[in-house]
């Protein structure tokens, strides 16, 4: 039989068709991302890159001609000062602890969500109006809560004065801060948990009810290993948020009392002092320490980032 | 309506498997062709080639006189029926039927005649405005079909259009399939992994395994005329029985006892050592109940298992094989897509028979239907050419098996 | 029945979490400024001091608001048709094509979802001043678009990758071109998903307040957070509180009509793009 004969006649035109229809589709799948890459990147990555450009130079829109270049001074300056160290500190606390409480509240409100029967639209709806609320409005609406003059906190809180002033000292302003950001943001928390929880099959709970595992049984071995990759994902991306904190201390306390978290200190430095060299420092120094978090989380945690990255 | 011819058609994915290696099949105007196999066996991939859904890595397709290769699939004017249907969710069952004449831009009135002529054929037409949504599957699976019948298409190609369906339902839209087809004439491919429909529906079957054509012809040739042993595995239902076989001048020493199977058939298999004998549960009979039960070829076995359908009785006889059939069958059951459990012969006997588990049962085999196959390569030994259509699968395993 | 008990306890708790700082708020928004500034009211609700609508009225006569709310309408609005616009693009090229630098995309992609805002303050605020796109709508139109694609691609790629291949597959053999595929077939099943990417955006760059304080100086572009925040005088404790409110909840009405609206679409956005907006 010719087969060779045929098969390599047909073979030199057959493979570049097929190359040429790949080749087409590589070629019309980055055009149509292109766009989106290209806005991402405008507005991401060049002003990071002349973020550190200027982080190198004295630069104060005060004195705009002043420019001068002094190298590394400016992270000399902002890593030996000791506020910097405590803004940082401040925010790790602002992190773990709206994080760990939304964990938990967001669990607890999966739950309820993932098992009632009734009135589902109501409680769906109302857990989104706390992510529907711009954030300023709840940093107010929380803020007037907490003042003695007009608040309810005082008043309906056992053991604390009515007179009592939340936001006279750091750790009653740093929870109120706290309480408006958990508030605001549980619900997005809880609705990534109760995605988790739906994808854990009916049957292998039953099965482990069947199996004579007790409610706490099956939470632990059944129900919980099985969300693991949605946990991640929701911390992670809860975390990265948490770190970034600014709207509700700008609006609750504007970093007084020692609530300024590092976003708020990088916002000041450049907006209200217009020190532009000291300002991109310190945004470089934040987005090395977003990164760092973001990393020590994934690694510590196990994240899968296909997962995150929304593959698959 | 168009032939439709496949030559050396070759599909090589990224990695470099051929996910279809070397198939050449001539479908003629009007012909209805089956592709089977099981999962793995790229006839879906042969099927989307013609189509025009996967390059052709190598080889020629044409479709009536004209070589398709390079042609998207719109320009290859085919219909074809996807395995969950593919119908359009946001259209009514009318707009599904229309939907490849709207973009014909034919006009209206046209449209309107054909949608109501496919819908009178498929029994739909109080359906017509409805949303596939709201369909049952039978249902979904008409209006697949009516959009492609409207096209007036050169080839009706069928991925696994039954296998979403149930047993009962499945019965039904084979017949109304086989049906429309003989109506409209229409050049046909169909890949099932299902041998029933395959040895139902098709003119001509092509059997696969690992993008290989095995075997190429009437459902009637594959049944009687196996051209190796997986072909033979894998048509027919209970499957052929594989027995260890050996043969010894005329006669074929079987596990259970010796049968005899004249001259001409056991100098095919002489002088081959250890043999794999093939025989259909059919062939078996309850010696007591068969008035052919005299001519040396009876043999007592003991049953451990009988299972009584009313019409027919299967009995289950085990059996020991040595390691190297064992062996074998195991690679083929792996094949086929089974689980090789353990080396048994199941038989067919008349309903009337009063074997019962767990007692020896004396039985009759027709030596006449008995297929004996090389072990190594699997090639049957015995086979009448004449009437086994195309095999090819013994030359591609030649040709692997020559050092490069 | 223990268990139901326990189950409608939790349902309140939720209720009254998710609701009080709202009623709170409204509630505020109809005591009188002067009962707040003086303290002589510190109840919950307005007993003695129920101003009726004037807070609204007074915030309503106020220039400068309305303009932060036509801004904030208008800003949000156009950032959201042309990331929505161009996520589609990407979306659909990432569930549906092979192409070299789709990992890369993705990663871009989870990066900028990542990327602290407040780290570009300082060189976006000195680079649009010096191009001129300070304190102007396209200014805050960039910035929004660039944040609120990762979530957009990430809910429109779930909802392209729900819709079957075959169908795509169907509409080319029956005769379409891959151009006729995806408006007459995958556009009208994409629907969904393009609108609930559109809501999520919306929210995005309507809740902003960081672009919106450091990327405007005056009205002329100055969306309703940054508005609310520079209401009344530099002292956060000296606000007007009452006029705040009022002003705070004709800001949320918009989304909370939103929101009850379109709440199923929302959570299957936020649930399939797994990120917040």
């Amino acid at each position: 039989m010719s087969a060779t004969t045929t098969a390599s006649t047909a073979g030199t035109r057959a493979p570049r068709a097929e190359t040429e229809r790949a080749r087409n589709e590589n070629r019309l799948g980055r055009r149509l991302v292109a766009p989106a890459v290209i806005v991402m990147l405008l507005v991401t990555a060049f002003p990071i890159l002349r973020a550190l450009w200027l982080s190198f130079y004295s630069y104060s829109l005060t004195a705009p001609d002043d420019r001068e270049f002094i190298g590394l001074s400016n992270y000399v300056t902002a890593l030996t000062d000791s506020l910097f160290w405590r803004d940082i500190g401040v925010t790790v606390v602002y992190m773990l602890v709206t994080v760990a409480f939304e964990l938990v509240i967001g669990f607890a409100f999966a739950l309820v969500m993932h098992r009632v029967v009734f009135a589902r639209g109501l409680i769906r709806t109302s857990i989104l109006i706390p992510y529907g609320i711009i954030t300023v409005v709840s940093g107010f609406a929380w803020q007037f809560a907490f003042t003695y003059q007009n608040g309810f906190v005082n008043s309906w809180l056992p053991f604390v004065p009515t007179d009592f002033n939340w936001f006279g000292d750091t750790l009653p302003a740093m929870i109120a801060i706290m309480v408006s950001e958990i508030w605001k943001t549980t619900p997005f928390m809880s609705l990534l948990l109760l995605a988790g929880l739906a994808q854990v099959s009916d049957d292998m709970v039953e099965a482990a009810k069947v199996d004579g595992a007790t409610w706490w049984q099956r939470m632990y071995k059944v129900i919980l290993p099985n969300m693991r990759a949605a946990i991640m994902v929701a911390v992670l991306f809860r975390a990265l948020d948490a770190y970034r904190i600014f709207d509700n201390i700008f609006v609750m306390t504007a970093g007084a009392e020692g609530t300024e978290s590092i976003s708020f200190l990088t916002y000041r430095q450049s907006i209200e002092q217009f020190q532009l060299g000291m300002g991109s420092a310190l945004a470089v120094l934040l987005f090395l320490s977003v990164l760092l978090v973001a990393f020590v989380i994934v690694k510590l945690f196990r994240v899968d980032l296909a997962q995150a990255r929304g593959e698959g | 309506m168009s032939a439709i011819k496949l030559k050396n058609i070759v599909k090589r994915y990224g990695d470099g498997f051929p996910a279809v290696n070397d198939v050449s099949i001539d479908i003629a105007d009007g012909e209805f062709v089956i592709l089977v196999g099981p999962s793995g066996c790229g006839k879906s991939t042969l099927l989307r080639m013609i189509v025009g859904l996967e390059d052709i890595t190598d080889g020629e397709l044409s479709i009536g006189e004209k070589v398709v290769n390079d042609l998207p699939p719109r320009e290859r004017n085919l219909a074809m029926v996807f395995q969950n249907y593919a119908l359009y969710p946001h259209l009514s069952v009318y707009e599904n039927i229309a939907f490849p004449l709207r973009l014909a831009k034919a006009p209206d009135d046209e449209v309107d005649t054909k949608v109501r002529e496919a819908s009178a054929t498929l029994e739909l037409d109080e359906h017509l405005e409805r949303k596939p949504g709201n369909l049952s599957g039978g249902q979904r699976q008409r209006v697949a079909m009516g959009r492609a019948i409207v096209r007036e298409a050169d080839a009706f190609l069928f991925d696994e259009p039954l296998s979403n369906l149930d047993a009962k339902l499945r019965g039904q839209m084979r017949t109304e399939i086989a049906r429309l087809q003989k109506k409209l004439g229409i050049t046909t491919v169909y890949v099932t992994h299902d041998q029933t429909e395959a040895m139902t529906l098709g003119d001509r079957v092509a059997v696969l395994k690992k993008g290989v054509l095995q075997q190429l012809a009437t459902p009637r040739e594959l049944y009687e005329n196996p051209g190796n042993l997986f072909v033979a595995g894998f048509i027919g239902s209970p499957p052929m029985n594989f027995l260890p076989a050996e043969v010894e001048g005329t006669q074929l020493k079987l596990p259970f006892g010796t049968v005899e199977i004249g001259e001409e058939k056991a100098a095919k298999g002489r002088d081959k050592g250890l043999l794999i004998a093939g025989i259909r549960p059919e062939h078996f009979e309850d010696a007591s109940l068969s008035d052919k039960a005299s001519d040396g070829s009876t043999f007592s076995a003991p049953v451990d298992f009988v299972e009584w359908l009313g019409h027919e009785t299967y009995a289950y006889v085990p059996f020991e094989a040595p390691a190297e059939v064992k062996e074998r069958l195991a690679e083929l059951e792996k094949d086929l897509d089974g689980e090789g459990l353990r080396t048994q012969l199941v038989v067919s006997l008349d309903g009337a028979t009063t074997i019962k588990q767990g007692e020896d049962a004396k039985l009759w085999v027709d030596a006449s239907k008995i297929h004996l196959f090389d072990p190594s390569s699997g090639e049957n030994l015995t086979v009448d050419a004449e009437h086994a259509g195309e095999i090819h699968g013994r030359a591609m395993a030649e040709a692997a098996a020559l050092p490069d | 029945m223990k268990r139901k008990i326990g189950l409608v306890v939790g349902v309140a708790l939720v209720l009254v979490w998710c609701l009080l700082p709202v009623a709170w708020i409204l509630a505020l928004s109809f005591k009188s400024q002067a009962a707040v500034s003086n303290g002589s009211d510190p109840g919950f609700l307005p007993l003695d001091s129920f101003a009726g609508w004037s807070n609204y009225a007074d915030v309503w006569a106020d220039e400068q608001f309305r303009r932060a709310i036509l801004n904030s309408i208008g800003i949000s609005l156009i950032s959201t048709l042309l990331s929505v616009i161009i996520a589609t693009l990407a979306a659909y090229a990432i569930a549906r094509l092979e192409f070299r630098g789709k990992k890369a995309v993705l990663s871009v992609a989870l990066a900028i979802a990542m990327f602290p805002v407040v780290s570009l303050v300082s060189p976006l605020f000195d680079l649009w001043r010096t191009i001129g796109l300070y304190d102007t709508w396209p200014g805050l139109i960039l910035p929004y678009m660039s944040f609120t694609l990762p979530l957009a691609i990430w809910t429109l790629t779930a909802f392209f990758r729900e819709i079957p291949w075959e169908m795509e597959q169907a509409a080319q053999v029956d005769g379409a071109t891959s151009w006729q595929a995806f408006r007459k077939v995958i556009v009208p099943l994409a629907a969904p998903g393009v609108f609930t990417a559109a809501i999520l955006t919306f929210f995005f760059a309507w809740n902003d307040f960081v672009f919106g304080i450091t990327l405007t100086s005056t009205e002329a572009a100055r969306p309703i957070p940054a508005a609310l925040s520079f209401f009344v005088g530099p002292d956060p404790f000296q606000r007007p509180a009452s006029l705040l409110a009022a002003a705070a909840v004709i800001a949320t009405i918009p989304i909370v009509l939103i929101v009850l609206v379109f709440q199923r679409k929302i959570v299957a956005g936020l649930t399939s793009g797994a990120v917040k907006g």
